[in-house]
């Protein structure tokens, strides 16, 4: 078994021997590491992407708008840098959509990364399915990890609200059972168990 | 009070004064010791043939956790024996595993730690090393010992080792266990201290290995290896251009261990009263530490002209301190030192700064706690500031870095680079040899001036987002200079490509870390060194004293 250390230098070397700069290499090597130790196909997908950019170079995307349509394949990896870099800005478009993005899973760890500089949760929604990643501490989808994640006719992602999924009576139902826990206090109790005085006017 | 300043990077993080530095205090072979020696060290199998070929399993334990070291020692020829990189079998090779390992562990480490690059470890697995026996002083001691009489002393100390070590790897390298793994648990808490537990075990190893051989050569007459002969043996280990990336590649890191010195130095100037019994224990370790520069044998004319400006030093501060008038003077170790900077050579101040920790337990112990760093936490770049942000930190961190000028020839003189055959790093002459179009980001100052230059002719109101869509050749070092804006000691203040570059001074800044001494320098690329010299042996370990690296054979 190779350790995450071997993994992220390798994809770092990889993917500056591809035409990336050392920066956006340092990034791909971070972004492997995260997908292998989500337990997602990290180094099987930057091999493949890798082999399909071997002899034509990805162009950026230079500006992120909140409907990105492309006729070229969009790189995941410019995508998610620029995305990384502009994310404070970016989530006050609530939702951008690109189209004709190259190896959507590659975008992944980026959207995750991004998620923690602005501490909400971000959704990334694919033609297969969902990924939901919250503050690069969890990273939870539907799809398949057989799913050879090629290309994405339309990536959404949404930029989450830090908010409840229960309701207030739910939360009240368990708050009433938590508080019987507690001890109720008898006149005695109230003048012996905690250190403040009777009066507070002295 | 009297208000005392870090001192400055830009003359602390200078390559001349990094390669100046000694062990102290804070040296990661000496925090292992006191964090270690209330743990049990055993020896759980020793099953070696006549000629000291075999297995043998150490284990150091506390409560429930275990470590274990796994040696494997081999027949090699002459001719297959090399402390180069190239090399491809070793005397002997190890490995650190977590735990108490399985036959079948050992069996499958058997078959890979041997082979050491080329195997492949588990996350089990915490450390990998190999050593080579420096053969002279091997064959004399068996040879006395298995006769009945113990080695000549000024012999072996003219080495100080039995064997020598050509790598030790850690944190996640062939399939060891990644780092995060294991850096949570409080006896792990200084950096590279699984390396330090499998050096200070491999030394008992030899010992017990040569004791072995001795007595089966002549079962009547052999007698073991004297204990304060033993006690004075090390382990040598040969240090090539691996290590200098390493601290180009961990600015973060690097700011903690020199930021920790630095406090500490900050910390002993400030003491207003300094205690008789303080300046005796200072006067103590300087004598007793004398005879190890004594013993520092280097045929480097580099290293001799550093030791002489040592010695001599150390004259003209023996003077002035014996004319100190201690009694009553505030801030003594302040004034020490001011003498110190004004008068005495670079090699001289750093290890007398060395030598001012001793006393000190109070101050240094909270900063061992505090050497290592979580890198991770600065890896993204705050792209939302803007280039006038960058183009202050750049102003106010690398103003030494600005002033070169990298037209000049001289000044892009090597490329670094990593070997295809060995995957190691090397440095090469630009103009002379090919591969420079393959060069590895340690070129900081020249990449620092070239991003400098880009960013004046941009609108400094432009955010470093912006500016990073057209410039991504520079991502990398912009990440570095949001990271030196916060650590202050993060960055060499020097060109590592230029002409004058001397590499060993960078392994030796790392190495002085560890606790090595008597730096060997065999080119401008290479050096051995001794690690452990002096150190207590695995039975003295309970009740020894952190003065052990000063104590000599002679």
């Amino acid at each position: 078994m190779m350790s995450f250390s071997e993994i992220e230098t390798v994809s770092k070397r990889a993917s500056k021997a591809i035409g990336y700069s050392w920066g956006i290499a340092e990034e791909i090597g971070k972004s492997v590491r995260i997908l292998e130790m989500f337990n997602l196909p990290g180094i099987s997908t930057l091999n493949q992407y890798l082999k399909k950019i071997k002899n034509k170079h990805p162009k950026k995307l230079k500006n992120i708008l909140k409907i990105n349509q492309s006729d070229e394949e969009l790189c995941p990896i410019y995508t998610g840098v620029s995305i990384l870099d502009n994310c404070n800005q970016l989530e006050d478009f609530n939702k951008i959509k690109f189209s004709n993005i190259n190896y959507p899973l590659l975008i992944i760890p980026f959207l995750s990364r991004s998620s923690e500089i602005i501490n909400k949760p971000i959704q990334a929604i694919l033609d297969e399915g969902k990924f939901i990643l919250n503050s690069n501490k969890t990273i939870l989808t539907n799809i398949e990890k057989s799913n050879n994640f090629k290309n994405t006719k339309e990536l959404i992602i949404e930029f989450g609200e830090n908010k409840n999924l229960f309701t207030d009576t739910e939360w009240k139902e368990l708050y009433k059972l938590s508080e019987d826990t507690f001890v109720p206090e008898t006149d005695s109790l109230k003048n012996s168990a905690a250190g403040a005085g009777l009066t507070d006017n002295d | 009070m009297l208000s005392i300043e870090l001192r400055n990077p830009e003359n602390v993080m200078k390559l001349s004064r990094l390669g100046s530095f000694h062990q102290s205090k804070l040296s990661f072979l000496r925090s292992f010791i006191r964090e270690f020696k209330n743990w049990e060290f055993n020896r759980d199998i020793f099953d070696l043939d006549k000629s000291g070929y075999g297995v043998a399993v150490y284990s150091v334990r506390k409560n429930k956790r275990v470590y274990s070291l796994i040696c494997f020692s081999q027949h090699i020829n002459d001719e297959e024996r090399s402390d180069r990189v190239i090399a491809t079998k070793w005397d002997a090779a190890f490995v650190l595993h977590d735990g108490v390992p399985t036959k079948k562990d050992i069996d499958r480490l058997k078959e890979n730690v041997p082979k050491q690059e080329i195997g492949r470890m588990s996350n089990k697995e915490l450390a990998l090393s190999r050593a080579n026996k420096s053969v002279r002083i091997f064959d004399h001691v068996v040879n006395s010992l298995s006769s009945g009489k113990q080695p000549d002393i000024n012999f072996i100390n003219k080495v100080g080792y039995l064997y020598r070590t050509t790598a030790v790897y850690g944190s996640g390298k062939f399939g060891l266990a990644d780092r995060f793994r294991i850096k949570d648990r409080e006896e792990i808490c200084g950096p590279f201290r699984l390396e330090m537990m499998l050096v200070y075990l491999v030394r008992q190893f030899t010992f017990d290995q040569i004791n072995h051989i001795s007595k089966m050569k002549n079962p009547n007459e052999f007698v073991n290896l004297d204990k304060k002969i033993a006690r004075n043996l090390g382990i040598g280990n040969s240090t090539g251009l691996g290590m200098a990336p390493f601290i180009v590649n961990h600015p973060t890191l690097l700011h903690q261990w020199i930021y920790n010195r630095e406090k500490a130095l900050k910390e002993i100037r400030s003491i207003e009263l300094v205690s008789k019994k303080e300046i005796e224990y200072f006067k103590l370790c300087l004598e007793k530490s004398k005879k190890n520069i004594d013993n520092w044998n280097t045929d480097s004319n580099y290293q001799n002209k550093k030791i002489n400006s040592l010695k001599n030093d150390l004259i003209k501060f023996k003077e002035y301190f014996s004319k100190l008038d201690f009694k009553n003077k505030k801030y003594l170790w302040n004034e020490i030192y001011l003498w110190i900077e004004k008068y005495l050579d670079e090699e001289c101040s750093e290890y007398l700064i060395s030598m001012m920790m001793e006393p000190y337990d109070k101050i240094i112990e909270p900063l061992v706690k505090n050497m290592s760093a979580d890198e991770e936490k600065y890896f993204n770049i705050p792209s939302s500031r803007k280039l006038l942000d960058l183009k202050k930190i750049i102003e106010n961190k690398y103003k030494l870095i600005l002033n070169i000028n990298f037209n000049n020839k001289k000044s892009n003189t090597y490329f670094w680079f990593i070997s295809k055959n060995k995957e190691e790093p090397r440095i090469a002459n630009r103009y002379d040899e090919y591969g420079s179009d393959l060069e590895q980001p340690l070129a900081i100052a020249r990449d620092i001036k070239k991003l400098y230059e880009k960013i004046l002719n941009e609108n400094l109101l432009k955010t470093v987002a912006d500016f990073l869509i057209y410039n991504d050749d520079l991502r990398h070092i912009v990440r570095r200079i949001f990271i030196s804006e916060k650590f202050q000691y993060s960055e060499i203040q020097d060109n590592t490509i230029g002409e004058s570059l001397i590499p060993i001074d960078m392994l030796r800044l790392k190495l002085s870390f560890f606790g090595a001494q008597k730096f060997d320098p065999r080119s401008d690329k290479w050096l051995r060194i001794c690690m452990y010299q002096g150190a207590p042996l695995v039975n003295e370990l309970k009740n020894s004293d952190d003065t052990w690296i000063y104590n000599s054979i002679n």
